[in-house]
């Protein structure tokens, strides 16, 4: 078949806001799209988000934001381990994507005269984020399930939903043919021929056991192309986020709008103060991010909010409580109406888990693992503005040809710490920019997905029959139980590789997993039955945790420095300690060497490849394009941040050959 | 709210948890008793959880873990949506120490009654978003492609739009509505899926349509764009399953987890269907 006489075959892989941006953009391009999904897609993750999306905007525009500003703050906020290119081509998509939502009906907040209300976010001092009360990406995704839902009515998508993604269809030349899935009632497997798939799977925080992701979240679907060939990038980069509130089964998100809206992050000065928040003067509270940060306050980056209530509580022994580690997030300050039109849905999350009104009584929260900055390798063409050449086939092509991965699991969008509501953003983003990439990648193939010979979709099919046999059937002797795994990894992988990471720790770490893995191998099911069988459908996911856990473990372990989330004690950039300003800028310089001689060593992208003889990642490093926005110190709050900040700019300034200061446009 | 009492007097050292099972469609159900360790701050997803390990009853049995549905665990996606102690409502946000407040002795699970049992506690609800297409629950866009910003939209609007928006098709309302009665179709021999899949929507488009789809249908004809298909709307609810299948029986609104104003929705479209049919009448 000449693939470009008929419409391009398209498998997408999760349907999150990427995979349904995808799915909805390649129907209005022709395609044909069989979306596989392991939940309904109106339950997809994304319905977690809550405060909302960024772009910058008239009033920010007037204040002298631009699309380059929010490039800054987004490459600034992680740590220039940013691809710069696909960031410029998302700010600078930014306003066009919340104006199409907006058409597409999402009800945003509006301002007295009707305008789309915005709010701010962490790690930038504009108020970039428009939002939908407080369920933005529910509301989001909503929008995007009604126009799929619209084109699944006229017949240009399929939706396969309760099916579990199982692996992709190769041919001899390694080029992905389609995938393989498996009805998750009916337990049936089979083969999904396609031009192109898209994988659109999120991250993957169920490897630490209890995370704010869903229970869908095991980053599998990823790790099932990563175990055939696909590079997996920048695993160890892992935002833990500063505010959710701990539960038995789930660490539930608090917005960072709730810093947003004026929210104060404090503990009492006295540890453990028996008295009632309320009562509690102001005098004897410490308002501690304030106090250290009083540029940005409580909307310092997420990484570094969630150090510093660690430290609060770890280091410092000022935790509210004295069995469980927390401190307050008081909106109480603010008024009721206020609070129930901006803020009304995560405060009813937390009224309802919690049993107390946050209206009322400040909130208790503690950092938790929210989000995978790192994610398949994927490709790009750089166009000549510096931003991405529309339609290029290659644009966020994976390491595997025809395979292509999109929003939270792919690699470039977040660096090393990802600002919020960027994410909702880079969702849609990539799934509406990579539409006419992948109909043009499939307009060029001479054999399209109606080729792809019967014997290749049969020898799939028959391997992942062989695997789900096995696991059924192929353990009888062994006590292996997939769940109690689960929680040993779950509880390892928090241990070590969370907010402090120390190398003798991710050492041991290592050697543990991987003796997890050869248990997780061997698992024996209660549930042997050939309906709606959930056991052996988590024992896959969970025995496919572990080559991502690995390249996690493995990248945190070679990367001795402290970048964004990735944070190890041992390597930390000492603050300035001198007050002779001789010495001071000796410091400052002898700071400025220290950080160039870093950067040279570790400015890359960690690039994992599985082995699957020996079963364990093989980590490469590969350049981060930091083209446009040259990378400089992160110096938020930093004790002698303006001697740094001082010598840094001369440097750049002598660099580049005239006296602009780097970074402002 | 009230607070949780601080000291839950004589907190159980185990809780009995009796569970009603199917092992697949048009199999007989079975209740089976099990008894896990209390901890504190529990909910029904983490003691479905501790069941799901252990697999074993209270008989010492060795069992099957028992299948639900679940997914984001904070009450905004509703997959685990079940029929607890008697009433509708999420497991996620089901607390356990609340649930002793209603009945000390066991917590009862059962799967919703309205849709056809897959296993255990899952069901399935395809039924209640092949509703969402017959009333057209979308913005007729004109293409995704870059086009500007939409309509101004006043505050009271996104304000009235807001709560019917946050529908996440739980199903409580269906669950507990007189008037939505349970289809459960089995695939004949010799029936291609295509045409099983066309006479279960056949049958669906007959049957009532359901207060969440009602409401979303007033949702976009509140919308500047969405009510380009107004008409098409109140036609689907003028027809056989519409708005004149609802009883008036308001249990809807009084199960909805997100107190969405369904009965408000619905008396709206009342008024709505009537004028268009008088409209209609006129036209002719």
């Amino acid at each position: 078949m000449a693939a470009s006489t008929q419409p391009a075959r398209v498998v997408v892989i999760g349907g999150g806001l990427a995979g349904l941006a995808s799915a909805m953009k390649l129907a209005e391009l022709g395609s044909k799209v069989d979306l596989i999904s392991l939940t309904p897609v109106k339950r997809s993750h994304s319905v977690c988000a809550q405060g909302g999306i960024n772009s910058c905007n008239d009033q920010t525009r007037q204040l002298g934001d631009d699309e380059w500003k929010h490039l800054d703050d987004t490459v600034y906020g992680g740590d220039f381990l940013n691809h710069q290119p696909p960031v410029k081509e998302m700010a600078f998509w930014a306003p066009k994507v919340i104006e199409l939502m907006d058409r597409l009906g999402v009800p945003f907040n509006r301002t007295g005269e009707g305008f789309i209300d915005r709010r701010r976010f962490g790690g930038t001092l504009y108020k970039r984020t428009a939002f939908a009360g407080a369920t933005t990406g529910q509301q989001l995704l909503y929008a995007l399930d009604e126009q799929v839902r619209r084109q699944e009515a006229a017949g240009a998508i399929n939706k396969f939903e309760f099916w579990d993604f199982l692996g992709l269809i190769q041919d001899e030349t390694g080029r992905c043919r389609g995938a393989v899935a498996q009805n998750m009632n009916t337990m049936e497997i089979r083969s999904f021929p396609a031009d192109a798939v898209v994988v659109a799977t999120g991250g993957c925080g169920l490897i630490y056991g209890r995370s704010t992701m869903s229970v869908f979240c095991t980053g599998s679907a990823a790790s099932r192309c990563f175990q055939v060939g696909a590079k997996y990038a920048n695993a160890e980069f892992i935002q833990v986020h500063p505010t959710a509130i701990p539960g038995a089964d789930k660490l539930r998100l608090m917005s960072e709008s709730a810093r947003g809206e004026g929210g104060r992050v404090w503990v009492p000065r006295t540890p453990q103060d028996p008295r009632s928040p309320r009562d509690i003067p102001e005098a004897d509270r410490y308002y501690f991010l304030e106090e250290r940060y009083p540029e940005y306050g409580n909307l310092v980056p997420r990484d570094i909010a969630t150090r510093e209530i660690f430290d609060i509580c770890v280091n410092e022994g000022l935790s509210v409580e004295d069995d469980r580690m927390c401190v307050y997030l008081d909106l109480t300050h603010i008024e009721r109406s206020e609070l129930d039109r901006k803020l009304g849905g995560i405060l009813e999350i937390y009224e309802k888990f919690q049993g107390v009104d946050p209206r009322d009584e400040p909130m208790k929260i503690f950092p938790a693992v929210h989000y995978s900055m790192g994610g398949l390798w994927a490709d790009y063409v750089k166009s000549a503005d510096g931003g991405l050449e529309a339609g290029a086939p290659r644009n966020h092509m994976t390491s595997i040809e025809g395979l292509y991965a999109i929003g939270e699991c792919d690699y470039h969008y977040h660096g090393a710490n990802r600002l919020g509501a960027n994410s909702l953003l880079s969702c849609i983003f990539t799934g509406l920019f990579t539409g006419t990439s992948i109909v043009n990648y499939a307009a060029s193939q001479k054999s399209g997905a109606n080729d792809v010979p019967q014997s290749l979709l049969d020898a799939a099919v028959k391997a992942q029959q062989d695997r789900h046999d096995h696991l059924l059937n192929g353990n009888k002797d062994s006590d292996e139980n997939p769940y109690l795994i689960h929680q040993e990894l779950g509880d390892i992988m928090t241990r070590v590789a969370t907010v402090v990471r120390k190398n003798d720790q991710l050492q041991e770490a290592i050697g543990k997993v991987d003796e997890l893995h050869e248990r997780a191998m061997r698992v024996n099911l209660a549930d042997t039955g050939a309906w709606t069988n959930q056991n052996v459908i988590f024992a896959k996911a969970l025995q496919d945790m572990f080559p991502i856990a690995k390249a996690l473990l493995r990248g945190a372990l070679q990367r001795d420095e402290c970048r964004g989330a990735h944070f190890k004690p041992d390597f930390i950039k000492p603050p300035l300690t001198s007050d002779d300003p001789v010495e001071r800028r000796r410091q400052a310089e002898a700071w400025c060497d220290a950080f160039q001689e870093n950067n040279e060593k570790y400015l890359k992208s960690t690039i994992a490849t599985w082995n699957s003889s020996t079963n364990q990642p093989e980590l490469t490093y590969e350049d981060v394009d930091t083209s446009l926005i040259p990378p400089r110190p992160r110096l938020y709050g930093l004790v002698g941040a303006e001697a740094i900040e001082e010598v840094w700019n001369e440097r750049a300034a002598a660099l580049a050959g005239n006296a602009q200061p780097a970074g402002s446009h | 709210m009230i607070a949780l009492e601080p000291s839950i007097k004589n907190r159980p050292e185990f809780i009995n948890v009796r569970v009603r099972r199917q092992d697949g469609p048009g199999q007989k159900p079975y209740w089976e008793l099990h008894k896990i360790k209390y901890e504190r701050e529990m909910n029904v997803i983490s003691v479905l959880q501790r069941i799901a390990a252990q697999a074993t009853t209270v008989d010492g049995k060795k069992v099957t873990p028992v299948a639900w549905d679940c997914g984001c665990l904070e009450e905004v996606c509703g997959a685990c949506t079940m029929v607890i102690n008697g009433r509708v409502r999420q497991s996620c946000s089901a607390l356990v120490d609340r649930l002793f407040e209603e009945n000390a002795d066991e917590i009862v699970l059962e799967p919703m009654t309205k849709f056809p049992v897959l296993r255990d506690l899952m069901v399935d609800r395809s039924r209640l978003f092949k509703a969402l297409e017959r009333v057209e629950g979308w913005v007729p866009v004109d293409s995704y492609y870059n086009l500007g910003p939409g309509e101004r939209i006043s505050r009271e609007d996104q304000e009235r739009n807001y709560p019917l928006s946050q529908c996440m098709s739980c199903g409580c309302c269906l669950e507990a509505c007189p008037q939505f009665t349970k289809i459960e179709l089995t695939r004949q021999e010799g029936e291609t899926e295509e045409a099983f899949e066309a006479r279960k929507k056949a049958e669906y488009d007959e049957a009532f349509v359901g207060p969440h789809a009602i409401s979303q249908a007033m949702l976009f004809n509140n919308h500047p764009t969405g009510k380009a298909l107004a008409a098409e709307r109140l036609e689907a609810l003028i027809g056989p399953g519409g708005i004149s299948a609802c009883g008036n029986a308001q249990n809807c609104v009084a199960v909805c987890p997100k107190e969405i104003p369904l009965t408000t929705s619905i008396a709206r479209a009342g008024r709505a269907t009537t004028l268009h049919a008088i409209k209609k009448w006129f036209d002719r």
